[in-house]
């Protein structure tokens, strides 16, 4: 009953063709954006910010961009960590190799290098697909790792191979309180959700999904396969590279390969398996559960282990940690494969009667 | 289904719910001085982690035992790292701000160090790296939060050459020699080359560097190298399962062990162990301490602690060398906030930024090292504005095939070459970060 | 040249390493169509198990002899492996049947996740030892012909040949027996098996436990070779290079597979990586299979009919 759309009449095609056709929806994601950019920075406090809510918000813009590629496309990705790496790393050289770079430049020249090597590391999906598909674009995890760890030019030259960056500013603004690194990533994604939403609704998205859905049929109906996937690639990557960029300037503040190692991939990947593939609701979904997940527990679980006496262990928590993670992984999959952001429609289904069935 | 999917769909928020309960716990303010203690007790780096995490909480357990710092409680908390820099990060964001606040980190793991520096000088958090992160941190007038206190990476490349050298039978018949580095392909591992090379320009030995990856367990190719190069030398840069599996292809190379050194990261029990009499010869550079079971500490930790039933981690680990890393690790911790406490007020909480006056100016003499049971074990270490590291001694310890035993004297690093270096990468270091060097009058406060 | 042979020997030896692992995620794929992540995951908690129970069984039963200690924890290894293969089946797989390849390579991950931490909670996190008495000193051969021999390691010889023989049983075991035949024709239809009365299910344990074994059985030999560690997960990642270039469903292709990764990297490593500041030898085989992908979609030996776009 609260959830309505009776008497909503769409009298033109703008109205038919906006994102969210229900005006209940307009003002339920209004009022979130609201509560996220206001209400947000008055409730949380420096620990919420830096542990939780910024790593959540880049992450959530990452899991965006493998969400495009592995949601909306169909080609499965491995190496999503290392686009992060080459928008991490490339963000940085643009940034002190060219005196006076804009730190917002700066992180779009490293999506745009991610892209590049994106489109290239796609080429495999032309002739294969799948899980073949996946494994091969581990090479691009393991590649971009070592040319990271080795190549003295992406790391300045730095002896321990280790960059970092600070004193970060936008049009005069430094970013270094954490309320102001918050803002800044809740811009960013903000920006490149509005953009990935109407990406996926237009025709560009439409090839995708038709590749995604069967390949042949999308080829003979006259979508160029080559087209769809590495446009795919591309703003996939894009979009991961710009994450990693602020993975790196913003949350981390100084890097090394291994802050994108296959764990970042593996756990991008869980994030759209988990919030739901073919989804932009769904990778903030997935990311907020990714990321809140292993936080919670380790907090959890020796506090529930003091209420009934038994003290645990630093060891046992994580391992316990590793245990139900992995359990949660799997119940999840068999009691929603299609991900939490199919719950919150069945959530939404049951709203438009809720309380009052009949 | 529809029952299905309610449970998920309530765990989904019972979650949400809890976290934002357990995240939001007040926590009561303590007259007890926080030690925050990030661990690896799982993952890859384990068998590493454990021991030195049991003798860090061990010790600090002691000094409670002992009545605390002129009556001052001592509280910890462990977080787990894995080794994994993001999870370090959280980990200090959780902790810096509990219990009225973390009076040092000591993180190790060169890569959540070199992220923390970053941090550290914001929240005025102290950073203590004994024995390992950024050498140039040394440099107190660039970095005036890091203390790699008793020696850098860099003192022990400098150390483990001049073994190497006094073996050939000095320095001159270095000449012509070949050296191979094998190293951890990480910032810890490269951390060792510049000291390597600058040694190399100057004896005129050949330096071939051999990267080893992540985690470590795949060295065949690097081994094959060994066997076609034939270096006289080899240095082995490792941590973690990496050692072990240096020694085991050693051994399958035919490579002899009395020509491998280790840095100090890479000269404990857990590194040769499970190798045994296969590892026997192999040599280790320490950091100053090696084995100390007949060390008064640590009759002290057994018969207060596991006596009791009170310690933590197996008993006949107590005093093996990452232990009394650990150990040594925490008395560092504890002396600097004791000697914060005699400039801002004895049996008084520390903040931060108190105990890092304390440890500028530590000054842990003999005497006071004896009193605290580190008697044989340590040299003194005393810092200052400049010098953040306060020793720069070093032994080398020999593996038996059953136990480590000293196989040479006392080492001092060559200050000649390191200085420089030292102010060299601290300026560069400055230099990025727009940052000034400390005035006089900071140095005072 | 002498040089030449040592690299081309290790290469073959670390490759049937591989291969051995690489069967593990065969053999799942083949019969069930599910891509194993947890192959490399069930290899460490095999091999703990396995070096735990050699340390603990004797003093449980009072043993002396080393080599009944061994077997005795070999079979009781092997019995905890087809309990975990019986248990995957009951509580993951059934409740997944007919979902697509994604989500049954995300539960395998899952399920990655959950044994590492048992493994670790059950038998500690240490570096553990597996002495099951192999050579540890390496031989020179053709010491007339090369100044300095031919360097050759004993233990290697003996790991390839169980990695050979492990391969020939396996082999034996699809070819001749009916349970083999049922494999096979699982993997072929499942529909069409389960209409003519193969139980899946049963088919499923089945075939986890003998991905078990190979998992144990890889367990030891690397772990004898290098201590039972958590580090044990990433050879899973070495053998994937192995698999698409063998292709997933073909047994010989994952002992071919293997072989030439092991070479091509070995040889990589040591003759190219010097030029490029060293440590390719990942990279290199998964650009090698890469590489050999973009002309063969299949794989070398994989059937025809997959996926090509």
């Amino acid at each position: 009953m609260f959830y309505r759309e009776n008497g909503q009449f769409k009298t033109s095609y703008r109205s038919d063709q906006q994102i969210f056709a229900i005006a209940q929806d307009r003002w339920a994601i209004l009022a979130l954006i609201a509560f996220a950019a206001i209400g947000v920075p008055m409730l949380a406090d420096e620990y919420m910010f830096r542990a939780i809510l910024i790593p959540f918000l880049i992450l959530a813009l990452a899991a965006l961009g493998v969400n495009i590629l592995v949601g909306y496309c169909g080609q499965i990705s491995l190496g999503s960590g290392a686009f992060m790496a080459v928008g991490a790393y490339m963000a940085y050289n643009t940034y002190i190799r060219i005196e006076g770079m804009p730190l917002i430049v700066a992180l779009l020249a490293g999506g745009f290098f991610a892209t590049l090597v994106g489109v290239f590391f796609g080429i495999p999906s032309l002739r294969v697909k799948g899980l073949y598909l996946a494994v091969a674009t581990l090479a691009a995890q393991f590649f971009c790792d070592w040319a990271f760890l080795r190549i003295g030019w992406f790391t300045n030259n730095n002896a321990s191979g280790s960059v970092s960056v600070s004193n970060l500013n936008v049009f005069g603004w430094s970013i270094d309180t954490p309320l102001q690194k918050y803002l800044f990533c809740l811009a960013f994604l903000l920006v490149f959700g509005l953009l990935a939403k109407n990406l996926v609704r237009s025709a560009v998205g439409r090839e995708w999904m038709a590749i995604r859905d069967m390949d042949v049929a999308a080829a003979v109906i006259g979508i160029r396969p080559m087209y769809a996937k590495l446009s795919a690639f591309a703003v996939s990557s894009f979009i991961v590279g710009v994450a990693g960029g602020l993975w790196g300037f913003v949350h981390l503040g100084s890097w090394e390969p291994a802050a994108f190692s296959i764990d970042r991939s593996f756990q991008l990947l869980f994030m759209v398996i988990i919030g739901g593939m073919g989804s932009i609701m769904g990778s903030f979904f997935g990311a907020a559960f990714i990321v809140i997940l292993p936080i919670f527990l380790n907090q959890f679980l020796p506090w529930a282990g003091d209420l009934v006496g038994v003290p645990i262990s630093t060891a046992t928590v994580s391992h316990t940690e590793f245990m139900i993670f992995g359990a949660l992984i799997v119940w999840f999959l068999i009691v929603e494969p299609h991900g939490l952001a199919k719950l919150w429609s069945v959530a939404k289904q049951k709203l438009r009667l809720w309380p009052f069935p009949h | 289904m529809k029952l299905r999917q309610l449970a998920l769909a309530t765990t989904v928020a019972a979650a949400g719910l809890a976290s934002a309960l357990v995240s939001t716990m007040a926590t009561a303010q303590t007259k007890e001085q926080f030690f925050p203690v990030l661990v690896y007790r799982t993952g890859a780096y384990a068998p590493n982690g454990v021991p030195f995490a049991n003798g860090y909480v061990d010790y600090l357990k002691l000094v409670n035992a002992r009545g605390g710092v002129n009556g001052v409680k001592l509280s910890f908390e462990e977080c787990e790292t894995g080794y994994a820099t993001d999870r370090g990060v959280e980990c200090y964001e959780r902790l810096k701000g509990k219990n009225g606040g973390a009076t040092v980190f000591q993180p190790l793991s060169t890569g959540i160090t070199f992220a923390l520096t970053e941090k550290a000088p914001g929240d005025k958090i102290p950073l203590i790296t004994a024995g390992y992160g950024r050498s140039e941190s040394a440099d107190g007038g660039v970095f005036k939060w890091n203390f790699p206190l008793a020696g850098t990476y860099w003192v022990a490349g400098d150390v483990i050459i001049q073994d190497i050298a006094k073996k050939a039978g000095g320095a001159d018949k270095l000449k012509g020699k070949h050296i191979a580095l094998v190293y951890h392909d990480s910032p810890f591992g490269k951390e060792a080359i510049p000291i390597l090379q600058e040694r190399a320009a100057m004896h005129g030995f050949k330096l071939s560097l051999l990267p080893v990856t992540h985690p470590g367990v795949e060295q065949k190719s690097t081994w094959l190298q060994i066997r076609r190069d034939r270096p006289d030398y080899v240095v082995n840069w490792g941590w973690g399962v990496m050692n072990s599996t240096l020694l085991k292809e050693a051994q399958a190379t035919g490579y002899p062990r009395e020509n491998i050194y280790g840095v100090w990261w890479a000269g404990a029990e857990p590194d040769v162990k499970d190798v045994g009499m296969g590892a026997k010869g192999y040599n280790a550079i320490t950091m100053q301490h090696g084995v100390e079971k007949g060390s008064a500490v640590v009759k002290e930790v057994l018969d207060k602690l596991h006596a009791k039933g009170q310690g933590t981690g197996p008993k006949d680990e107590v005093g093996e060398v990452l232990y009394m890393r650990g150990l040594f690790s925490a008395m560092f911790a504890v002396e600097g906030v004791r000697q914060a406490q005699e400039k801002y007020g004895k049996g008084k909480v520390m903040t931060g930024e108190q105990a890092r006056w304390g440890y500028e100016n530590l000054n842990l003499t003999q005497p006071k090292l004896d009193a605290l049971g580190f008697k044989g074990v340590l040299r003194p270490v005393s810092t200052s504005c400049a010098d953040h590291m306060g020793a720069n001694w070093a032994r080398i310890h020999t593996w038996s095939g059953s136990k480590w035993e000293f196989s040479s004297d006392w080492y001092q690093a060559d200050e000649q070459i390191i200085k420089p270096m030292v102010k060299a990468a601290a300026d560069k270091y400055a230099a990025e970060k727009k940052l000034t060097r400390r005035s006089a009058a900071d140095c005072q406060s | 040249m002498a040089f030449f042979l040592e690299a081309l020997l290790g290469g073959l030896m670390a490759g049937m390493l591989y291969a051995l692992v690489a069967l593990g995620f065969v053999l799942i794929y083949k019969a069930s169509g599910v891509f194993n992540f947890a192959q490399g995951a069930m290899v460490l908690f095999a091999a703990l198990a396995m070096a735990r129970f050699s340390e603990w069984i004797p003093g449980w039963l009072g043993l002396e002899d080393k080599f009944l200690g061994n077997l005795l924890a070999f079979a009781l290894s092997a019995s905890v492996m087809f309990v975990l293969a019986w248990l995957i089946e009951r509580l993951v797989l059934r409740h997944l049947v007919n979902q697509e390849g994604v989500t049954l390579l995300m539960a395998t991950l899952g399920i990655t996740y959950f044994l590492d931490g048992l493994g670790q909670t059950i038998f500690g996190s240490d570096i553990y030892k597996i002495d099951v008495g192999m050579p540890k000193d390496p031989v020179f051969l053709l010491d007339s012909i090369f100044p300095g021999g031919v360097l050759v390691n004993l233990e290697d010889v003996y790991a390839a040949c169980i990695a050979a023989l492990l391969v020939v049983v396996l082999s034996l075991f699809f070819q001749k027996t009916s349970t083999g035949r049922a494999l096979r024709a699982v993997a072929d239809d499942h529909q069409a098996a389960q209409s003519i009365g193969i139980p899946l299910n049963r088919i499923w344990v089945i075939v986890w436990f003998v991905a078990g074994i190979t998992a144990l059985v890889a367990g030891i030999i690397w772990g004898s070779k290098m201590g039972v560690q958590f580090s044990l997960t990433t050879v899973a990642l070495r053998a994937l290079p192995v698999i698409i270039l063998g292709g997933l469903t073909s047994v010989p292709g994952a002992i071919i597979g293997g072989l030439i990764i092991g070479v091509g990297e070995k040889l990589s490593e040591v003759y190219l990586g010097p030029y490029v500041g060293g440590g390719i030898e990942i990279w290199f085989a998964y650009v090698l299979a890469l590489v050999f992908l973009l002309f063969r979609p299949q794989g070398l030996f994989g059937e025809k009919i997959i996926d090509r776009v």
